[in-house]
Formats: structure tokens, sequence, C-alpha cells
């Protein structure tokens, strides 16, 4: 009974999406406020009825109902609550509500704050969130409902893929969804001023706090994958430019475009062409990644099983919502106006020139994870496209784009003086340079990226103070408290966001510098020595947790004879799929990470024993949170605060006229 | 307490406390092989470096490449051994030829024409933007009339 | 051309070649060793160990090497469909016991039927890696030369012998 309240749920869904994507359009198109009015109860009920048909998915879950499909198909009755729950995401179908689930929380997000958007902006945005969630809600009921019933049931469930059951299952799929369809905000924003074709200043200024916050969910949920995979897989790495990873990361290179972009476009009402593509492009580019993990068109760690029908399916709505959007840009597009004059030197400038570096990675992403398609496609032969590929095209691209973006802040908006640049920043040019060339050498190993790296990272931190110095000596302000204080938070939050980059950099840089790895066979009460730490193995035990039975190690560390931890990595089996997981341990640190993981058993209790030694490996999900961080602060901005608090329409056209008339 | 037990481990501790041999026999060519392996596809795996992959076939693709190693072959010849019977696909670093020129040039391409249309178009900008002034006048309004907005809530 | 379709263009040709994609398998890694040589070896027997098989004695005949284990479930698939062929007598399957214990193997073949008048053993798994196998079931077709004219990646249907593989063989018996 309670999947079929669920499906019935989906089903008035779609009826409400199909209203929701019509009527309010229309309504704007002809200036009808009573179709215009619709659009928020609309999005509101929308979001009620996915919520409810997610509580019914979850219900299911909890209660082991293995008559539905999905259910028996990946959950077990001797999964745990939290897993179980978990894997309402755990497979395509319920992913799929969850993405739609997300969408409407979105939607909901509109409705609550969009009181200081004129009428006619809010229900376009609306309506064109409305056709994409009907998209879905159709894919969902005619190819994937998560809903389908099992007859007759199965007596137990074929259990959640042993791999997806660990914490980072229960957040990391909401965070990444929240970051990938949140950009479906900004681009209802542009699509609803293509429309409307008023594309101006104020449209970025709406823009921008949306797209930040999806950004910043983005930028977490990419950690979190990232971190994930670095201590579930054993292999100790972190990202392996995988067609599921890059399809997360293209969107993220978009976003970030996207929101230097919003920058410009607000500050100068510049560019507005090229912002709205990238608003379109960030949210394709999220379709575009749903697409490849679910038609097995590329090899995947992460794809979901596959079916030709759903890929078809999703291909043609891709086509429908990025085709349309990309002809709507393409008519619409030529009669925006060009904005304030700014030079070629100048913040506006070096902005763009970030946004030309970021989307030329953005199209290496892409080239590179679509070519094997190209080719096979053309009959051209199957080649592989890998990690070093990637890391060999990647790294040009963004040297010069940190590089940019120690200068950028510190330029002057519409023209700024390059030797007067230069002389502001040649301190912190020369720590940087010198301190990236010494201080390899300190730590007792010198290569050319070793130096790169840290000149980057030092570099952003270096211009940084100089900007916050420059900045504290014009702000108004009783000591230096005050004048902090006195700086506005957007401020803050791109220096925070900035410098987490710095921090992700010395992350990076210093793991592939100094990172030390060994595989060792250990007898019981045998040592090995990584990176100054010894490791001493104590054996193995059997344990039993509540749906897998594992041999457990047991390492004593020290560090010149003290004991620093014990470590207990598992070789996990799980019955229900008769896998085999390896759970390493790790002793996490700010400098270091200390990673055991057992490999196989050998004779007489001896393993083979993976051990690593990672410094500074931390940084780099610790970068990432601080640029979520910075955009956090972006957001609490007293503008935005201001604005949403508002509940007059600010500057709906005919307001703006008059008021110009009376200024 | 703490005393005896440190005692203890220090006497106790060479009886047992053997340092730990490597998985491998010869650690330089481990060493090679991890080189090696970590830019080559496992075969059967969906999507992971023979460096990583436990599969049986990557096992055995490990134990051949480590004989090459060992027979003192070099990395051209190992490389050239795999792609004999397997193709392009094991390498996860494509070669350069007519079929991957693109994928090689097509990022700085990108780059490239990314820049010189930014350069182009800021030129032709600026040169219009100075025909229609009222533009930048026009949008500061609409900036100040935002920060009014604001202050009159 | 307005440059504002650009994008629309690029995005028509992506999604041209995403729906050719979705007719591709992935998966499915065609052989380099399709016209070449078929990798000479001298492995012992499975009936007789004793005994050694080496394509260097199939040279002048159109054959198919078959290679199956005893723990691959796509080989029983395909297992009828070998029975079938042998039984038509119209081309020899070779087999290789690929990466297999030998106990197994016998049971196996004793319980399903033997198609191969010859079987190889690969305990190892080199003679594989020198075919390039990456995944068995897969059967190459070698013709009188000794050179590899077909591989089939997976299990063999029905459908594709009567399509491609007898068509090959005639083909290649009447040179």
């Amino acid at each position: 009974m309670i999947p079929e309240i669920g499906h019935f749920a989906l089903i008035l869904a779609l009826c409400v999406a199909v209203v929701q994507g019509s009527l309010p359009i229309y309504g704007a198109a002809v200036g009808n406020s009573a179709l215009m009015a619709i659009a928020r109860p609309a999005a509101r009920g929308q979001f009620f009825l996915v919520l409810i048909a997610f509580g019914c998915l979850g219900y299911a879950f909890a209660e082991k109902d293995f008559s539905v499909l999905y259910v028996a198909a990946t959950s077990n009755s001797q999964l745990p609550l939290h897993y179980r729950l978990a894997a309402i995401w755990g497979a395509h179908e319920g992913s799929l509500l969850l993405w739609t689930f997300i969408l409407t929380v979105w939607m909901f997000a509109v409705t609550l704050f969009s009181a200081h958007l004129p009428d006619t902006m809010r229900s376009r945005i609306l309506g064109v969130m409305g056709l994409v969630s009907m998209g879905f809600l159709l894919f969902m009921l005619t190819v994937s409902n998560p809903f389908e019933r099992l007859i007759p049931a199965a007596l137990d469930g074929r259990d959640l893929n042993p791999l997806l059951q660990d914490p980072g299952m229960v957040i990391h799929p909401p965070m990444l969804y929240m970051g990938y369809v949140g950009f479906s905000v900004a681009f209802a924003f542009a699509i609803a001023a293509l429309l409307g074709g008023n594309l101006d200043a104020a449209w970025a200024r709406w823009s921008r706090p949306w797209t930040t916050v999806a950004w910043c969910f983005l930028t977490v949920g990419i950690a979190m994958g990232s971190g994930w995979a670095y201590y579930e897989l054993g292999w100790g790495g972190w990202w392996f430019w995988d067609p599921v990873e890059n399809a997360s990361f293209m969107p993220w290179l978009a976003g970030t475009a996207l929101i230097h972009s919003l920058a410009v476009t607000d500050k100068r009402g510049g560019f507005k062409v090229w912002t709205v593509l990238l608003a379109i492009m960030a949210f394709s580019l999220s379709l575009l990644g749903t697409f490849l993990v679910r038609s097995g068109v590329l090899t995947s760690v992460h794809a979901f099983a596959t079916d030709p029908k759903r890929g078809l399916f999703i291909l043609v709505f891709l086509a429908v919502v990025i085709g349309g959007s990309l002809a709507l840009y393409a008519w619409r597009a030529p009669r925006v106006g060009l904005g304030g004059s700014f030079a070629m030197v100048s913040r506006e400038g070096m902005l763009l020139a970030n946004n030309v570096l970021l989307v030329a990675a953005m199209g290496s992403v892409l080239l590179g994870t679509l070519y094997p398609l190209f080719l096979d496609a053309l009959d051209l032969g199957k080649i592989s496209v890998g990690p070093p590929y990637f890391d060999s095209v990647f790294a040009p691209l963004m040297a010069p784009a940190v590089f940019l973006m120690g200068i950028g802040p510190l330029a002057q908006w519409k023209k700024a003086n390059l030797p007067d640049l230069a002389k502001r920043l040649r301190w912190a040019f020369g720590v940087s340079l010198v301190t990236a060339l010494t201080l390899p050498f300190v730590m007792g190993k010198w290569t050319p990226l070793l130096s790169l790296g840290l000149l980057l990272a030092i570099w952003i931190v270096t211009t940084a103070v100089v900007g916050l110095r420059e900045r504290l000596a014009h702000v108004d302000g009783h000591g230096l408290a005050g004048r902090l204080a006195a700086v506005p938070r957007s401020y803050w939050g791109m220096l925070v966001a900035h410098c987490g980059i710095a921090v992700f950099i010395v992350g990076v840089t210093m793991v592939k510098g100094f990172e030390t790895e060994s595989d060792v066979r250990m007898n019981v009460g045998e040592t090995a020595t990584i990176g100054g730490y010894t490791f001493r193995f104590d054996g193995t035990q059997d344990v039993v947790g509540p749906n897998y039975t594992a041999a457990r190690g047991t390492f004593h560390v020290s560090w010149d004879g003290r004991e620093t931890t014990i470590l207990y990595p598992e070789k996990r089996r799980y019955p229900v799929q008769n896998q085999i997981m390896t759970e390493a341990a790790i002793d996490p640190g700010l400098l270091r990470d200390l990673y055991v993981s057992l490999g196989e058993p050998l004779d007489d209790g001896a393993w083979s024993v993976r051990l690593y030694h990672k410094p500074f490996v931390d940084w780099i999900w610790g970068g990432c949170l601080i640029m979520a961080l910075g955009g956090v602060l972006a957001v609490s901005d007293r503008r935005y605060r201001l604005a949403w608090r508002k509940q007059e329409p600010a500057v709906v056209p005919s307001a703006r006229t008059v008021r110009r008339k009376v200024a | 307490m703490i005393w005896l037990t440190l005692l203890i481990v220090l006497v106790s501790g060479p009886a047992w406390a053997g340092e730990a041999r490597p998985l491998g026999e010869d650690p330089a060519v481990e060493a090679r092989l991890k080189h090696l392996a970590i830019e080559l596809r496992c075969l059967v795996c969906q999507n992971q470096t023979l460096a990583d992959s436990n599969a049986p076939l990557a096992e055995d693709l490990r134990r051949e490449v480590r004989d090459m190693i060992v027979k003192n072959m070099s990395d051209k010849e190992i490389i050239d051994f795999l792609v004999e019977r397997y193709g392009d696909f094991v390498l996860y670093r494509p070669p350069l030829k007519a079929t991957t020129t693109l994928l090689w040039v097509g990022p700085f391409v990108l780059l490239l024409v990314g820049a010189t249309v930014l350069v182009i178009t800021l030129r032709r900008r600026a040169r219009k933007v100075v025909d229609a002034p009222v533009t930048d006048e026009e949008h500061r309004r609409v900036e100040q009339l935002l920060a009014q907005g604001g202050k009159h809530s | 051309m307005n440059r504002f379709l650009l994008p629309l263009s690029i995005f028509v040709v992506v999604v041209v070649f995403l729906g050719v994609g979705l007719t591709l398998n992935p998966r499915e890694i065609p052989s380099p060793l399709v016209g070449k040589a078929a990798p000479e070896f001298s492995q012992p027997q499975l009936y007789d160990q004793e005994k050694i098989f080496s394509p260097a004695d199939l040279k002048g005949k159109v054959w198919l090497l078959n290679f199956w284990a005893s723990w691959c479930s796509g080989c029983k698939t395909e297992h009828p469909v070998l029975m079938d062929l042998a039984k038509s007598g119209q081309v020899p399957i070779y087999g290789m016991d690929y990466k297999d214990e030998r106990e197994e193997a016998l049971n196996w073949l004793r319980r399903w039927g033997n198609p191969y008048p010859v079987i190889g053993v690969d305990q190892a798994g080199r003679v594989g890696i020198n075919y390039g196998v990456y995944g068995v079931p897969e059967t190459y077709v070698i013709d009188k030369h000794g050179v590899i004219r077909y591989k089939q990646i997976g299990p063999l249907d029905p459908g594709t012998v009567e399509t491609k593989i007898l068509p090959l063989v005639k083909q290649l018996e009447s040179q």
C-alpha cells in the first residue's frame, strides 16, 4: 500500500509539474498575473508530493519491504538501518528520485527567497524548473519506477553493494546532488532572463547567491567523494580521473567560471551573454553527467547498471533541455546590450581571462572523457584516456589560472595599471619564489613540480595578505578589529575560498612529492618502517559485523620508540554478494596520514600488507572545505541578506523607469 | 608499571621484532613495475590501473611485466608487448598518432582560441562602448537603485 | 554564421556521438591480433598430459580455438552452442583450458559433454596473454596458414555462429 502511495504521489507531482511548467510561463508572456500566481503554490505542492514519494520509498527500505523490486535489489534484512536508508540512492531508480527530490527542494527554496523578484521573473524561473522536473518525473514513471512491485516478494534482498556500505554513502550523494541540481536555479534564472529579455545587472545580482550556494555543495560533495575513494578503495588514491568523477568535476569548473563571470556582470553589466552561456553550461554538464553515469556509454568504477532504454530517454531529454536552451540563447543573445566599459588590464579583464582558462580546462576534461567514445563511434579503434593524460593537460592550464588568482583581486575595476600592480606585488612574488625554491631543499628533495606547487600556494596566500592589508587601509573602523569587521563578508569569502585553493595545492604537491609506500610481507610480530614510523603487526583476529565477517589486523605504530596509535585494518567478506572488501585503517593527522591496508593472507598468520605515509594529504579535502566555507561567507554578505528580507520587488522594470525619471 | 612494560618490550623485543620483508624480491624491480603499472589499464576491470587491480588477469599481467623487467627489457619493449596483444586500450596515456592528435592538442587549441577571442572581443568592445557611454551611466543607476532598495526596507 | 549558434552546433555534434555511443559496447576491445599469425605455443593436453598441443599441428586446417574454464559462467552459456557446432562437423573446435584446476575441468566436461577433439592446458594464463585474452570465453577463427581471422569476445550464440563464424569458415576453406 505504502509504495502505491509513493507511486501515486509521483504521478500527481508530474501533473503539477506540467501545470507549473506551462501556465506561469505563458502567464508571464501575456501578463496574466493569475496564471503567474500559480507558480509558487505549484512548486510547493510538487515539493510535498515528491517528499511523500521519497518518504514512502524510505519507509519501504526501513520496513524491509522486499515486495518492492528496488528494495529487494539494493538492500537486505541484515543491512543496518542507516545503510538501508542510504540504499534509497544506492542504484539507478532511487538516485533518480533523490535527484528529483533535491530539484524540488531547490524549487521550494526559490519560492521562499524570491519575494524581492518581479512576478514575471519568479514565475518564469519556477516554470523552467517545473519543466526540468517534469522530464525527470516522466523518466521515473516510464522506465525507472522505484516503486515497481516484485510478485511474489523476495524472501530477502540482494543487498547493497558492499562498496557503498560506508558512512560516505549516507552523505556524499545528497551533497553532490545538491550541487549538481543546485545549478538548475542559476540555469532557470538564465533561461527566465532570456525569455523575458531582461538580462541586466539585477539578474546577475540575483543569480549570484544561488550559484555560490550550489557551488559550495558541489565542492563539498566532490571532496567527500574523493575522501571516500581514498579510504574505501584501499589504494590510497584520491582522484582517478574516472569518467564519473569527471562528470562531477566539469560542472564544478563551469560553476567556478560562472561565479567569477557573474561578478563581472554584476559589477559592470558586461559579458552578460557569456555569463548566461556559462549558466546554461554548468547545468547542462550536470545533466550530461547524469547521462554518462546511467547510459553505459563509458566504463567507470561508479556507473550504474545500465539499460539502453534509459540511456535513450535521458539522451532525448538532454537534447530537448540543453538543445532548447542553446537555441533560445542563439535567438535572444544577439540582442543583449554590452554593459559598461573596461580595459583589458583590469579586474574584469582578469576575471574573464580566468574564465577562459577554466573553460579550457573544462573543455579538456570533456574532450578526454568523451574522446574514447568519439573514436569508437567513428570506428577508429578503442583507446583509454586516463590519469597520465589529464595530469599532463590539466596542470599547464590551471597553473596560469592560479597565478592570475593572485593578481586579479588586487587589480582595480575598469582599468588597472600593470607597473603599479607589479610594484604592489613584488614582495609577495619575491617571498613566494624564494620560499618555493628553498623549502623543498629543507625538506630533503627538490623537483620542479614541487617548487611550482609551493610557489602557487604561497603566491595565493601572500597576495591575499597584500590585498587584505590594502583593503584594511581603506575601510573605516576603530582599531584593527573594527577594521577587520568592516571588510565586507563577500571579500572575506573570496579570500578564504582562494586560500582554500592554496591549502589544496599544498596537499596535492606534498603528497605527490613525498608520499612513500611499501608492500611488505608481515609475519606476526614483525615490524616495517615507513616515513619514520614503525608498524608492528600483531596478527589478525576474526570479527563478526552486522552483515559481514572480517579478519581484523592489529598494528602498533610508534615513532622514535613511543607508541603513536594502534590501527585496525580489516579484510571483510560480505556473504550476500560474496564480495571481499578492504577496509583500510588510517591515522589522520595535520601533517601526515598513516595508512594501512591488508592484502592477502599468507601462510602462518602472515599477511601481505600495504603501508603508506602520506604527508599533508588531508589538506586536499581541508582545502575544499575551506573553499566551500569561503562560498558560505560570500553568501552571508549583507547585501544578500537585505535583498532576501525585503518583501517588495526592488527592481521591477516599471519601478526602475519611474525612479529614474524622479532621479 | 610503565617502566616494567617498557623493560619487557625492550627485552623481549628483539626476540620477535624482525623487520618485515618486502613483498617483491627485488625492490628495484617492484618500483619499475609500479611505475609502469600505474599507466596501464586493467582490461577486465571497470576502470582501474594494472597497479590497483586485484583481478586474476591483472596479477598475471603484473607477473609478465615483472619477468620482462627482470629480463632487462626497456619500458618501450614492455609496452609494445602489451599493445601487440591488447591494443592501445591498455595505455592510459594514449599514444600520439593521427587519431589522437585532436585529443592532445585540443586543450591548448581551446586555450589559444579562447584567449584570442577574449582579446579581440575586449578590443572591439572597448571601441563600441565608447560610442555608447550611456550604458555605463545607466548601469550605475541600477546599482544605486538596488542599494537604495536595500536601505529602505 | 551567427556566432551565437556555435554552442548549439557543438552540442548537436556531441549528442549525435552520444547517440551512436548508446549502440556501442565500451567493454568490448577489438583484438590487434586479427589478421596476424596466431601465436605459437606448445601446451600439455588436458586428457593426456604427456602429449603436446600446438597450433603447428593444425597447419592447413581451418579451426577454432576456444578459451574456456570450468569456473567461467559464460562458458556454460555457450557450451550447448559449441556442442551443436561440433556435432555438425563443419569446423573443429580446439579447447584451451584457461587458468583452471585439472580435476574440475575434467568434471565439467564429464557433466556437460566435450565438444573439443583436443584440449590444451594453460594453467598460468600465458597463452591467454599471448592471444590477448581478457575474459573467457573467447574464440578465435584461425585459417589454413595459421592466421587469426576473427575473434569472438564473450559467449558464442547460435546467431553469431550462423551469420559470422560459419560463412567465414566456408570462405577460408575454399581459399
